[in-house]
């Protein structure tokens, strides 16, 4: 296995973008990668989308955007792990110019979400939990995350409030990331006072229905060499699955998909929790981001509230965690968020994350995650 | 979304709560499974769910999916059973300021929802407090 660096990144104002299709914002996003990274084309492509069939009507997207990238004829791969479809994506093309069977790879991921109804788009995610058992019932994905958020509160203490400043600070974030769905600021009383979804998580505790793609050229690290931009390489990669389930876990407050994960990216990248400078997690929902920061090995089990509200998290803490703004400010397009991660890592390390920029970042970690935490991808980037 | 042939298919856990247990490691399975999961083996028998158990979390879904419009809001919960199986289910016949982790429930039969006047009437089971 060989060094594999990252030359390029593309992301576009992501939101509601009623006035472009699926094929067009992928397009756009890719060429902008392309022109970031001083190339025209392509080896092979991975494509993370959760379910452009349920959201658009269309499949077998993977030929569709390579041919409209021009790229017509390559070996294009589309990807699906529910919400971590792009930080697989990203894992597959890693691990292809990683063997040497391909030089130049695009890793891509794209959602278009609002060409249907609030009630289809819900009918949609809710496909990443299992049908039979817990849809059946009438569950749905803020549901499962509020009896995450209910059970780590009884166990742990963590409080409404702890919950209510993830969502606080990834605003703030995002108030610095001018590609935000949300660029704005909240307060925690703003959380606390928003309409409840599904108790104890209210509104503005979950992240939003968004239309978006985002996008990174990879190369073998040799070749980043001759270009301009400092070099970041993928130091390590972990992949986990657990059951889609919740019920079936032992502990619902424990993500072991994302423990397992980190473990084998900390390995292949010869780090430990105390060497990572930033973080960007799947904070698809407040209590998300507390229990993946005891899942990394950030804080102890139960410890998660309490980072969040002692700062440690925080832009100028010690271990910024979603620096871009999060899933909650950024917006979640789901196929393409694991991709955007890398993107805001990479913009991190290269400097050129403006007003939202992290001073002497040399490592940073993207976890990525399906479902309830039924798959996660961990992905460790490094500055050489 | 429920086609007559799924909605048959999934009777003897709707209804009949049939689950099956590892003869190697005494390990419950709801639904049953080919494989245990905590050891391997394929040694499992039918048996059936415990009915009673103990609230480990709860929520209270105030934005239902389409077909649960009528009923929202409702409260929907995780519980372990005496037999160490956790299920997933609604709670009903329980004002939602009595819901708590920890209170205890049995396992009822009721209609989970209807798709409306030419669909299925889908039934299943529902917890109430025991
Ligand atoms: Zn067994």
């Amino acid at each position: 296995m060989r060094d594999v660096a990252v030359i390029g990144v593309g992301m576009t104002k992501w939101g509601e973008l009623w006035e472009k299709s699926l094929r067009d914002i992928f397009v756009e996003t890719a060429l902008m990668a392309f022109d970031d990274a001083s190339i025209d084309k392509v080896d092979s492509m991975y494509v993370g989308s959760m379910s452009s069939g349920l959201f658009v009507g269309q499949e077998h997207i993977a030929s569709l955007l390579a041919d409209y990238l021009g790229q017509a004829n390559i070996p294009s791969t589309r990807v699906e792990s529910a919400c971590a479809s792009g930080g697989l994506a990203l894992r597959l093309g890693y691990l292809e110019v990683a063997s040497g069977r391909s030089e130049v790879v695009l890793v891509g991921g794209i959602e278009k979400m609002t060409d249907v109804s609030g009630y289809e788009a819900t009918y949609a995610l809710g496909t990443a939990a299992d049908q039979e058992y817990e849809g059946y019932h009438g569950m749905t994905f803020p549901g499962l995350y509020a009896l995450i958020a209910r059970a780590h509160m009884e166990k742990y203490g963590t409080t409404r409030e702890q919950l209510a400043m993830v969502a606080v600070k990834n605003h703030h974030n995002g108030s610095k990331n001018p590609l935000a769905q949300f660029p704005f600021e909240i307060t925690v009383d703003s959380v606390l006072n928003s309409v409840m979804v599904a108790d104890p998580l209210r509104v503005l505790d979950c992240s939003p229905i968004t239309d978006g793609a985002a996008a990174v050229i990879l190369c073998p690290a040799e070749m980043a060499q001759k270009k301009d931009k400092p070099v970041v390489k993928i130091a390590g990669s972990g992949h986990a699955t657990d059951t889609i389930a919740l019920s079936s876990r032992k502990d619902i407050t424990w993500l072991e998909a994302v423990y397992k994960a980190t473990q084998q990216a900390y390995k292949e990248a010869d780090k430990g929790p105390e060497d990572i400078d930033i973080i960007e997690v799947h904070d698809c929902f407040t209590i998300a981001e507390i229990c993946v920061l005891e899942a990394l090995g950030i804080v102890e089990k139960g410890k998660g509230g309490d980072a969040v509200e002692q700062g440690l998290t925080s832009l100028k803490g010690k271990i910024p965690v979603n620096t871009s703004g999060g899933l909650k400010a950024k917006g979640h397009p789901v196929g393409a968020t694991g991709v955007a991660q890398a993107v805001e890592i990479c913009k991190q390390l290269w400097e050129e994350a403006g007003e939202r920029q992290v001073k002497k970042a040399r490592v940073g970690l993207a976890q990525n995650m399906g479902g309830s935490g039924g798959s996660s991808v961990i992905h460790v980037l490094e500055r050489a | 979304m429920t086609t007559p042939s799924r909605y048959w298919r999934e009777i003897p856990q709707r209804y009949r709560l049939e689950a099956n247990k590892c003869q190697s490691c005494g390990t419950v399975n709801f639904p049953p499974r080919l494989v245990c999961p905590e050891c391997q083996k394929r040694d499992l028998v039918a048996t059936k769910l415990a009915e009673k158990g103990k609230v480990i979390s709860y929520t209270i879904i105030r934005v239902p999916p389409h077909q649960f419009i009528d009923q929202a809001p409702y409260a929907v919960g995780i519980v372990k059973l005496d037999d160490g199986v956790n299920l997933m289910a609604q709670i009903v016949d329980c004002d939602f300021e009595d819901l708590k982790v920890g209170m205890k429930v049995r396992i009822e039969f009721r209609k989970i929802f209807d798709e409306g006047e030419a669909g299925i009437l889908c039934y299943g089971y529902k917890f109430v407090p025991d």
